[in-house]
């Protein structure tokens, strides 16, 4: 008998550790596409353009790090970047968590659009968002005719837009879990004697900090690294590290100086992510969720209302309104309202593409689906990966790391790209796919982040259950997590798609002038003096928003169960 | 059961597109490969008239490849950071600001084109080595918004002495000199019309004055300009502006109707001269075809072409400039100009001095 077991215990012993062992190289498995695609397309352009600035001539010039730190100028970036990012996370928060719980707890007509429209800034390329604020903060902007009141190239200008670009991350990252928490909890909190806001206190915020957090940390990532707003409202006197790293490489061409701060950056990014990664994680503990249909209803008795009003003012002023100017002007012809510059957008005689400007619909769609495949299939696997639970710390580092291109700057990836990516084997400098495969590095953080949260709430038990009776691993994955996980599948899909659509910084680098994106188009016809180029513009933008727009509407209609970080 | 298939068409689709994606990639740079296939390098603000490019295309047996790389500043550095194994074989849109950084990078290899006398001297440089080619050529002058001077029964300024005049208070606005080159322009002019030492003293004033300065040409044109068509939608409030002496043709070229005159001009006397140049890259890898294409780039054809697709001036004799240009923004008499060597060797000072002087 006593023999019997120990050959039993024995037995069970060997097979687990063969699971454990197949685990392990299955995980190993999942991971190589991801690995290469990072490495291949991340890492490496990136290592080498910082390597070109600070390895010259065989000497590496690691004295430069403490020269380019002392200079004033350059630390006055360093602080301004800093400060504006935690304001600008600061303003965000305050001004977009009520309409997280309003998005989250109320039930009204038209939400599934509103949720729609507030993504839409966040997609938008920065030259359309610049643009577009720049018409509610600048001259004759609606500030300007209510109150005489001019933010253009004041910190407030920057500091509002970044509200108005970050304001989905955070309804949706925090509202969306705020739709799924218990209300009963909070109930069984006052019935059992707690005020109202000892419940909510004790109750709700526990469960919402760490969601509350980690939109945070994304808005600052956001922030931080912004660019394209910070160079069109800030004017010549704000820079970011970011708009640094561009001058000192494009226009001044130091790239020691570029090297140093790209490097600076990479630590200060490194770190928010770290502590999003810990974050995140603490918030997939478990908290007992509900379907977010069960907890919204229709606003009761005048505060709620009131609440509800003064959000959807909010929404009104700071994000539909900029984007209405835009709409507006793209039909503000000389003769009138009307088509006149959609219709010159077919013709194809100005010389700036060689094709008429409407092409760059078709390839803005052809890329971003391209894009989209490359992250839909790169981000799932590692999700898949990262989520067995088996996976180690060092996998779990690997989470943030696929993170990491959305805080590296745009030109030091295409720069990279340029220096990198120019021999055979991978010679893919006047290759189409470029252009989807710096995109898909954007796309694929979005991918992950929506899959991971749906696949780590699938039941183990089910998949060892399914193991069990037989099934293998494929049929496994098949049969238990597909089913769960095909709609955040497509949202991620979606996500990838909208954000592919509007990526600019890495695109103007390597579209072609015969295939120009949307926003490629859109900012070479705004470098152009005179009114049809510049109404071209206005209706090429209006195009680009509508169509993220009904991208984003279709991904409302597919929202998953579980709640995704974006 | 729906939504699976709706994964699985996605998927195929996606699939499909990859495919088709790295089918149609030309793969390879090209030019080594295809001896038929000559690839031109460029800046955003290229272009051509379809039919030209087609017609040289037919006439020289060459399929035209362009790559356009962002601003002109970008251009030129992502040009020499290639240049061991380059993108293309020609490179057009290296200014007198930046030719020599161009130069003493080894950018380009010499080729004489076949009509190099027809270019105007005044345009020659390089011309022992000939590793570069003058292809256009523009100035970068104040524009003032007409309506706007009549309106306040107001001369327009007509020279840099003008600009700091009282009567011209708080209606300049110009662009970054570090990160525009319309900018870097405005300030060259200045270092050109008041010397090493007195330029400085010139900004010290301007300043005094209200000049505004913005980071890019687009802010400055397109939203702070009360004279050009985006300046008026936005409701821009500074009626001067460093742009092109071609900016007020592009108004009523740009413009449905056309107006019969031109909604701005051009402050003469405060101008800038740029020259525009074009090179066969030292490692292109079908020169035969890059020296065919800066033949052509020379050629009468391209020369009267240009005028109207990048707003700028031909740098050959008797090329014929567009009736437009001539009625709506003549080519100043005499405008200021400076050594590329000189520019060179002053650049970043002269830049980072300004910034300290006027941002700060």
């Amino acid at each position: 008998m006593d023999i019997a077991r120990t050959e039993v215990a024995e037995a069970v012993g060997a097979a687990e550790a063969a699971a454990r062992r197949r685990g392990a190289a299955l995980r190993g498995g999942l991971l190589v596409l991801p690995v290469v695609f990072f490495a291949l397309f991340f890492a490496y352009p990136v290592a080498a353009i910082v390597a070109r600035g600070l390895h010259v001539d065989g000497v590496w010039r690691l004295g430069q790090v403490g020269d380019v730190l002392e200079d004033p100028g350059i630390r006055h970036v360093l602080w301004f970047t800093f400060w504006q990012a935690l304001a600008s996370t600061a303003l965000t928060l305050l001004i977009a968590l009520p309409g997280a719980y309003v998005f989250a707890r109320f039930d009204f007509r038209g939400k599934q659009v509103l949720r729609a429209v507030v993504t839409v800034p966040f997609v938008l390329p920065t030259v359309v968002v610049g643009t577009a604020f720049l018409a509610l903060v600048g001259r004759g902007g609606l500030l300007d005719e209510l109150w005489g009141v001019r933010l253009d190239t004041t910190v407030w200008a920057i500091l509002l837009a970044h509200v108005f670009f970050n304001y989905a991350v955070v309804v949706r990252t925090v509202g969306g879990l705020w739709a799924q928490l218990d209300p009963r909890q909070e109930e069984a909190a006052r019935v059992l004697g707690a005020s109202r806001f000892a419940a909510w206190r004790q109750v709700t915020l526990p469960a919402l900090a760490p969601a509350v957090a980690a939109a945070g940390l994304m808005v600052f990532l956001f922030t931080f690294t912004s660019f394209g707003v910070v160079q069109i409202l800030g004017g010549p006197t704000f820079a970011t590290l970011e708009v640094e790293i561009y001058r000192q490489t494009s226009e001044i061409f130091d790239l020691g100086t570029a090297a140093v701060l790209t490097i600076v950056q990479f630590l200060a990014v490194g770190a928010v992510l770290a502590v999003h990664a810990r974050t995140v994680r603490r918030r997939e503990s478990a908290l007992r969720l509900v379907a977010p249909e069960t907890t919204a209803r229709r606003p009761r008795g005048r505060g709620q209302w009131a609440l509800l009003g003064g959000v959807l003012v909010s929404i009104a002023v700071l994000l539909v309104l900029p984007l209405a100017v835009l709409v507006q002007r793209s039909f503000a012809t000389p003769g009138g309202a009307g088509l006149g510059y959609y219709r010159a957008l077919t013709r194809d005689d100005s010389g700036i593409f060689l094709v008429a400007p409407i092409s760059a619909i078709g390839n803005s769609l052809q890329y971003a689906l391209a894009a989209t495949g490359i992250a839909v299939v790169v981000g799932s696997l590692a999700a898949v990966a990262l989520t067995r639970r088996d996976a180690g710390r060092l996998v779990r580092g690997f989470d943030a790391l696929l993170m990491l291109p959305l805080g590296v700057s745009a030109v030091t990836v295409g720069f990279g790209f340029l220096i990198a990516l120019d021999e055979p084997p991978l010679d893919l400098r006047s290759s189409w796919i470029l252009v989807p495969l710096a995109q898909a590095l954007v796309g694929v953080p979005f991918v992950v982040r929506t899959m991971l949260p749906v696949l780590r709430a699938v039941d183990g038990r089910l998949r060892e259950a399914a193991a069990v009776l037989g099934a293998s691993p494929w049929r496994v994955w098949r049969e238990v997590d597909l089913p769960i996980v095909r709609r955040a599948l497509l949202v991620a899909a979606g996500f990838a798609f909208a954000v592919s659509l509007g990526e600019f910084g890495a695109t103007v680098f390597i579209a072609r002038p015969d295939n120009p994106t949307l926003p490629v188009a859109v900012a070479r016809l705004l470098g152009r003096p005179g009114d049809l180029n510049y109404g071209q513009a206005m209706a090429l933008s209006t195009i680009l928003m509508v169509v993220c727009a009904v991208a984003l509407l279709v991904l409302e209609r597919l929202r998953t169960d579980r709640t995704g970080e974006f | 059961m729906n939504i699976t298939k709706q994964v699985t068409a996605l998927a195929v689709g996606l699939g499909l597109v990859t495919l088709s994606a790295c089918g149609s990639g030309d793969g390879g740079s090209g030019s080594a490969a295809d001896s038929k296939t000559v690839t031109l390098v460029s800046h955003d603000s290229w272009a051509v008239s379809k039919s030209v490019l087609a017609a040289f295309e037919k006439q020289s047996g060459y399929t035209v490849k362009v790559l356009k790389d962002g601003d002109a500043g970008q251009a030129v550095n992502k040009a020499i950071l290639t240049k061991d194994n380059p993108q293309g074989d020609v490179f057009f849109g290296v200014d007198n600001t930046l030719l020599s950084r161009a130069l003493d990078n080894g950018l380009f290899q010499s080729y004489e084109v076949k009509d190099a006398d027809a270019i105007l001297p005044a345009y020659r440089t390089d011309a022992d080595k000939h590793r570069v080619t003058p292809i256009d050529t523009g100035d970068i002058c104040v524009n003032y918004d007409k309506a706007w001077f009549s309106e306040h029964k107001l001369t327009p300024p007509g020279s840099f002495d003008d600009l700091v005049k009282p009567a011209y208070k708080d209606l300049l606005v110009t662009e970054n000199a570090s990160t525009s080159s319309p900018g870097l322009g405005f300030l060259l002019g200045s270092a050109a019309k008041y010397g090493d030492d007195g330029w400085s003293g010139y900004w010290t004033k301007l300043k005094a004055n209200g000049v505004k300065v913005v980071d890019g040409w687009e802010q400055a044109y397109n939203e702070e300009f009360s004279g050009s068509a985006g300046g008026k939608k936005a409701k821009g409030d500074r009626p001067l502006v460093v742009s092109y002496a071609s900016s007020p043709p592009a108004e009523v070229i740009f413009a449905d109707p056309k107006p019969t005159t031109a909604p701005t001009g051009v402050a003469t006397g405060t101008c800038f001269r740029q020259i525009e140049y074009a090179g066969l890259l030292s490692n292109a890898g079908n020169s035969a075809g890059g020296k065919a294409l800066l033949d052509f780039l020379v050629g009468k054809t391209f020369q009267e072409d240009m005028p109207l697709n990048m707003f700028v001036y031909p740098v050959r004799e008797g090329a014929q400039v567009p009736a437009e240009f001539t009625e709506f923004g003549p080519q100043a008499k005499d405008p200021e100009t400076m050594d590329p060597a000189k520019i060179a060797a002053h650049r970043d000072q002269w830049v980072k001095s300004w910034t300290s002087l006027v941002l700060k």
